[in-house]
């Protein structure tokens, strides 16, 4: 279910662990896997505790805990915004507003052409570059007025 | 965003070359060289814990515990493998100072981790890093490279026969995992619920072994303070409350960002560094720690320097060093709503006082920001958080109860007004 790129990642993340702990490595091992596929479908999940050697439920365990983990389909662009009171006060809840408004679509939804997901977010650790947004949880995108929205988003096929 | 520095951490680093962040650069500016000290002059380990406790350095996590000391507690002639850990899993809202220093500075982490290792004769080290921030880990990864192939990290250090390993290992949103224990269970690939201590980690951590786990900040301070002496970064600060802190300030400033100065600096002068109010408009409130810390208003923190005795005195925290600053256009009751909503999100769920109460005064303060508040609520929200505090495996229970105390001990008129009227007193955020 993987290709061959993928699985030589997840190895390398293997390899950092001792060799009776292969389990350490679930965490990235589904994340390699979600960028693959995109999100995670119970097959994935259980071909990646497979690939580790753990239990299919020690792998559900970390996908259904862990916030980044998509259990469901996602647009191409998955684009998570902090509306935490931090960023908020700088402008954060408004960039999620006018994220809502620009997409026509609400937070935890996927436009129609499948193009966007919006997700709000928790702090990110990235307060001092308020508003931020998250893309397909890798680039913190900083400073995200409307104007950089909408910038930002013309970038995005 | 503005970095300032008068501190030990990023003392040379230059912000606007893009390659500051590697080990030639760091070398130029002094790195390594306590690394070098200790392996060629023979620096024993007890010399070390000497000196870490010398400076007074206390962790940089949010609990303020002395650096030295922790070190001290790992048994340093256990037989089995042993662990040490960084915690870089920074979510405390209004927190972003270890990020500046992974991607601009991720070499003083790795040398700190180095000197940590030896100092308790450890070998095998994880940084732990917050999953929303994926380009750090990927910086981390990066500066390993570097330092493995320059003969610093990895087997026979510089020749010697001292070896360390260390490796970045990511989280993937999930705020509790910044709890030490959390931390761990995160570590060994499981969902990240907190353990009862005691035991406690320096007995049994990672895998079930000895493991010491400092913050981020915590290890960026060991080179200097080798290098240098732990009497010169004990003197950068006041009496136990050693070297310079970075404050990462958000909010309704002028120049947000990170800002390492000496511990004891006055909170007045710290505004001004950040340019003052944004807008010119008057300081209503600040919290001085991370939103966990307890909020203060401006005539209190007007009056504090920013030192873990000082802001303790004042009946807050100085906790993770994040300032959140609000001005007098901001509504207690919905700052309170958003940030209750955020402890009520990350409860991992495990205790019960937690899981339920976080969702319980989420729901009151909810529904006093809207209009339907009961003139009992406020008594409510007391009880319920006295029912939380204290009665949980980890403190996130504790730092859902704080906020909520702090702002009902210092506004509690505006949530009596919000209550009665049915609407804020000021706009908003
Ligand atoms: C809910 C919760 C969240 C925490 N988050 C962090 C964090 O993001 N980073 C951190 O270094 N410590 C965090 N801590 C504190 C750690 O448990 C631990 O005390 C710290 O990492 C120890 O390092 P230090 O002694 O260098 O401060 C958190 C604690 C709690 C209860
Ligand atoms: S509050 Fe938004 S990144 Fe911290």
């Amino acid at each position: 279910m993987l290709t061959p790129e993928s699985l030589a990642q997840i190895d390398r993340e293997l390899a950092k662990y001792p060799a009776d702990q292969r389990r350490s490595a679930t965490m990235s091992a589904l994340r390699i896997a979600q960028v693959e596929h995109r999100w995670l479908t119970n097959e994935l999940i259980e071909f990646v505790a497979g690939y580790i050697g753990i239990a299919p439920v020690a792998a559900y365990e970390v996908a259904t805990f862990y916030n980044m983990f998509d259990r469901k389909p996602v647009g191409r662009h998955k684009l998570t915004v902090c509306t935490n009171l931090p960023c908020a006060l700088s402008g954060g809840a408004d960039a999620g507003k006018y994220l809502q408004q620009k997409l026509g679509i609400g937070y935890g939804e996927t436009t129609a052409d499948g193009r966007f997901t919006l997700m709000e977010g928790e702090c990110m650790g990235a307060c001092g570059y308020a508003p931020v947004m998250l893309l397909n949880n890798h680039s913190m995108c900083s400073h995200m007025t409307p104007d950089a929205i909408d910038k930002k988003l013309a970038e995005l096929e | 965003m503005t970095v300032y520095v008068k501190g030990v951490v990023f003392e040379g680093v230059d912000f606007d070359d893009p390659n500051s962040w590697k080990l030639d650069a760091y070398v130029a500016r002094g790195g390594y060289a306590a690394l070098k000290k200790i392996l060629q002059t023979g620096m024993t380990q007890d010399e070390i814990i000497a000196e870490m406790k010398a400076s007074s350095l206390r962790g940089r996590g949010g609990a303020g515990f002395p650096t030295g000391l922790k070190w001290s507690f790992m048994p340093r002639n256990f037989p089995g493998q042993k662990y040490l850990v960084c915690n870089t899993d920074e979510g405390e809202p209004g927190t972003f100072k270890d990020l500046d220093i992974i991607v601009n500075n991720p070499h003083a982490l790795i040398e700190g981790m180095i000197i940590g290792g030896f100092a308790m004769g450890i070998t095998v080290g994880y940084n732990y890093i917050h999953g929303e921030v994926f380009e750090a880990y990927e910086r981390f990864e990066a500066a390993l490279e570097e330092a493995r192939a320059a003969g610093f990290l990895g087997d026979n250090i510089l020749g010697t026969d001292f070896c360390f390993q260390l490796h970045g290992h990511h989280g993937y949103g999930a705020y509790i995992c910044g709890e030490e224990t959390a931390l761990l269970e995160s570590l060994e690939g499981k969902k990240g619920q907190p353990r009862f201590k005691p035991p406690f980690p320096a007995s049994f951590g990672l895998y079930g072994k000895p493991t010491t786990i400092n913050n981020t900040e915590t290890f960026a301070s060991v080179p200097y303070i080798i290098r240098e002496g732990g009497q010169k970064f004990l003197e950068l600060g006041k009496p136990n409350n050693g070297g310079t802190k970075l404050f990462s300030i958000s909010g309704h400033v002028n120049r947000p960002g990170n800002y390492e100065i000496p511990l004891g600096t006055p909170f007045s002068e710290l505004l001004e560094m950040a340019g003052g109010m944004r807008g010119g408009k008057k300081l209503k409130a600040v919290i001085p720690g991370g939103s966990s810390a307890p909020v203060l208003p401006a005539d209190i923190m007007m009056d504090c320097t920013m030192d873990y005795d000082s802001i303790a005195k004042a009946g807050s925290m100085l906790g993770s060093g994040a300032v959140i600053v609000m001005d007098e256009t901001v509504c207690m009751v919905k700052a309170l709503e958003r940030l209750s909503y955020f402890y009520f999100e990350e409860s991992c769920g495990q205790c019960t006082p937690c899981r339920e109460g976080t969702g319980w005064l989420y729901r009151v303060v909810h529904r006093i920001e809207h209009g339907q508040g009961r003139p009992e609520d406020l008594d409510l929200l007391l009880s319920v958080g006295a029912n939380i505090a204290g009665r949980t495996i980890c403190a996130l229970g504790d730092a859902a109860v704080m906020p909520v105390q702090g702002m009902l001990k210092h506004f509690r008129a505006e949530f009596e007004h919000h209550i009665e009227h049915k609407h804020c007193i000021v706009p908003g955020y």
